[in-house]
């Protein structure tokens, strides 16, 4: 079984648009929607529902008002700047780390945690196959977690089913849900595009991959919107010694699939999903 | 080439700039690569007064392609984390007891600590009986100041390869800026912790979008955080033209201003693939620009 995980480092490079792509090309596999703050898989799956989780992760501080006594050593001691006190302390959830250091050293007891809960995770039916994905709520933080619970949630279902792939959709940028994603990823795939922005994306994504030892290739998309920054994108792609799998020409069938709501395989045969075709070809081979 | 300013014409007062209050307004979006930067970048460029530049999406920073900026100063950021004194530990487990973030562990004679997880609270220094930890730095990026040649004011991060917390660096950016009359501040994509620290505190936020399945849904949740941060807000919308009008519905039936469309245009893509900003290929949107940021900054 081989894990493959979509990124780019840059958003809005088209990850998501070739994992779809993929779900319909590859055989006996699971999905996974690792970018679980905005998740736009299930757009393009539209998974049944089978299984609906809670993720619970971290506490954020409450104040009980009526014992607090607006001495301030909480405010004195919070790193974040997530307490103000007047007459009583008064916490900003927002701001709060969950560190709980107001807690511990309230001298009247007055402050409690409470468990966050930060929004449910699935595991689906798909036309494709079982897909694992989820949804932070609005406005929680702990997604790298939440990537890592998805993550574990795919594998085992891929264990159990005994599937070759396991096809995970990535967060954009290098931070946490990036890090978490890459744990245990046989393969990543750099989708970028020819732009400045994107060899930039590009190298940093690569640079990450490469910190955590994980072998990567890279697909060019839009590529003909840009011929010489494509280019560029490939001498720096050599640079790093990442192979190219293929270049995506910009194809108005994939904006169509988009509002359609469907995989791009499934109303086209067009240069893009020919091309995307080739690329999974390629990335069959890489292992 | 075309384009529609939803916004109504902004009248002769209101165009001196004197008249609008100091403002700093965040570009955001929830879906990536949908033209945050170069909105943030046009917006700047079109501005009245004194203009200031942030750029907190610091994972990937990009701004700096379209406004050239001379950089004069560059800083580390890091992050307080602990240090064991071997010495003085007495291995009685506080400060693991303390760490809800698993930085550290103590089992029998031994203590470890993990920097990366470490999230600076401050707890173990302050729980320890034997002053036995003394601080340590994990450095978590830099943080770059500058000066574009149209003398707009820029700051950006850079997050260090293999850090995961974009936060502290995102606040560090926000701490230098300087106050101009106009901070403009191009915030990461996704909706969780990195862009709610970028866009709290603005005046306004201007949600970029695009018109498909993808745009409206990541608006929807992104405009469920503004309204929790109590941030007022409106759309650029940007590739008008591409996609369907299911959001421009959505937008009007929430009541959400569309301030801007933007068509696709092979010749703002090419622009932007060379770091070329869309006001410079295009005269009449500037115009639009400076219209939409006067507009906001009723």
């Amino acid at each position: 079984m081989k894990e493959i995980l979509i990124l780019s480092g840059k958003g809005g490079t088209g990850k998501t648009t070739i994992t779809a792509a993929f779900a319909c090309l590859a055989k006996n596999k699971v999905l996974a929607d690792c970018d679980v703050d905005a998740a736009d898989l299930h757009l393009l799956l539209s998974p049944e529902i089978l299984e609906e989780h809670p993720f619970k992760s971290g506490v954020t501080a409450k104040v009980s008002k009526s014992v607090c006594t607006g001495c301030g050593t909480c405010a004195d001691l919070c790193r974040f700047n997530a307490v103000t006190v007047d007459e009583h302390a008064s916490i900003d959830p927002f701001s709060c780390e969950g560190c709980g250091v107001c807690e511990y050293f309230c001298p009247e007891k007055a402050i409690f945690l409470k468990d966050n809960l930060c929004g449910r995770w699935y595991v689906s039916r798909t036309r494709y196959g079982q897909m694992v994905h989820a949804a932070l709520d609005i406005g929680e933080e702990n997604s790298g977690k939440l990537v890592s619970l998805v993550k574990r949630q795919a594998r085992d279902l891929a264990e159990q089913s005994a599937t070759d792939w396991i096809i995970v959709d990535g967060p954009p940028g290098i931070g946490c849900p990036v890090i978490a994603s890459l744990s245990g990823a046989d393969m990543v795939l750099i989708v970028t595009e020819p732009t400045l922005s994107g060899i930039h994306d590009l190298k940093r994504v690569a640079d990450l991959a490469k910190h955590f030892k994980t072998p990567a290739c890279a697909c060019i998309n839009r590529w003909d919107l840009n011929r010489q920054m494509a280019k560029e994108v490939e001498r720096e792609c050599e640079a790093q010694a990442i192979n190219v799998l293929g270049r995506i020409p910009f194809d108005e069938d994939v904006v169509n699939s988009l509002v359609k709501g469907v995989p791009l395989m499934e109303v086209s045969s067009g240069p893009a999903a020919v091309k995307i075709k080739q690329i999974w070809e390629r990335l069959q081979k890489q292992f | 080439m075309h384009f529609e300013v939803v916004v109504p014409e902004a009248d002769e007062e209101a165009a001196d700039a004197a008249e609008i209050d100091p403002m700093k307004v965040a570009i955001a979006s929830g879906k990536g690569g949908t033209g945050k930067t170069s909105v943030a970048v046009a917006l700047a460029l079109s501005a009245q007064g004194s203009v200031e530049f942030l750029d907190c999406d610091v994972e990937e920073p990009n701004a700096h392609f379209f406004l050239k900026p001379e950089i004069r100063l560059c800083e580390d950021i890091s992050l307080e984390v602990p240090v064991v004194i071997q010495e003085r530990c007495n291995y009685c487990g506080k400060c693991r007891d303390m760490c809800r973030f698993n930085a550290i562990t103590v089992f029998g004679e031994t203590i470890m600590t993990f920097p990366d997880m470490c999230h600076s609270c401050g707890g173990c220094f302050l729980v320890c009986p034997q002053e036995a930890l003394e601080v340590g730095r994990r450095l978590i990026g830099t943080v770059e100041l500058g000066t574009t040649g149209r003398g707009i004011g820029f700051v950006q991060g850079r997050l260090r390869i293999g850090e995961a917390m974009a936060p502290p660096l995102i606040r560090a950016v926000k701490a230098r800026s300087t106050d101009s009359r106009t901070v403009i501040i191009d915030c990461p994509p996704g909706t969780s912790c990195p862009a709610m620290v970028a866009v709290r505190d603005a005046d306004y936020c201007l949600l970029v979008t695009e018109p498909t399945p993808f745009g409206l849904h990541d608006l929807k949740i992104m405009t469920g955080v503004l309204k929790r941060l109590k941030v007022s807000h409106g759309v650029v919308l940007n590739r008008a033209g591409l996609g369907d009008d299911t959001l421009e519905h959505w937008c009007l039936d929430k009541g959400i201003p569309i301030h801007l469309k933007i068509p696709f245009s092979r010749k703002i893509a090419e622009a932007y693939a060379k770091g070329i900003p869309m006001t410079e290929v295009d005269k009449d949107l500037r115009d639009a620009f400076t219209r939409l940021i006067l507009e906001i900054g009723k």
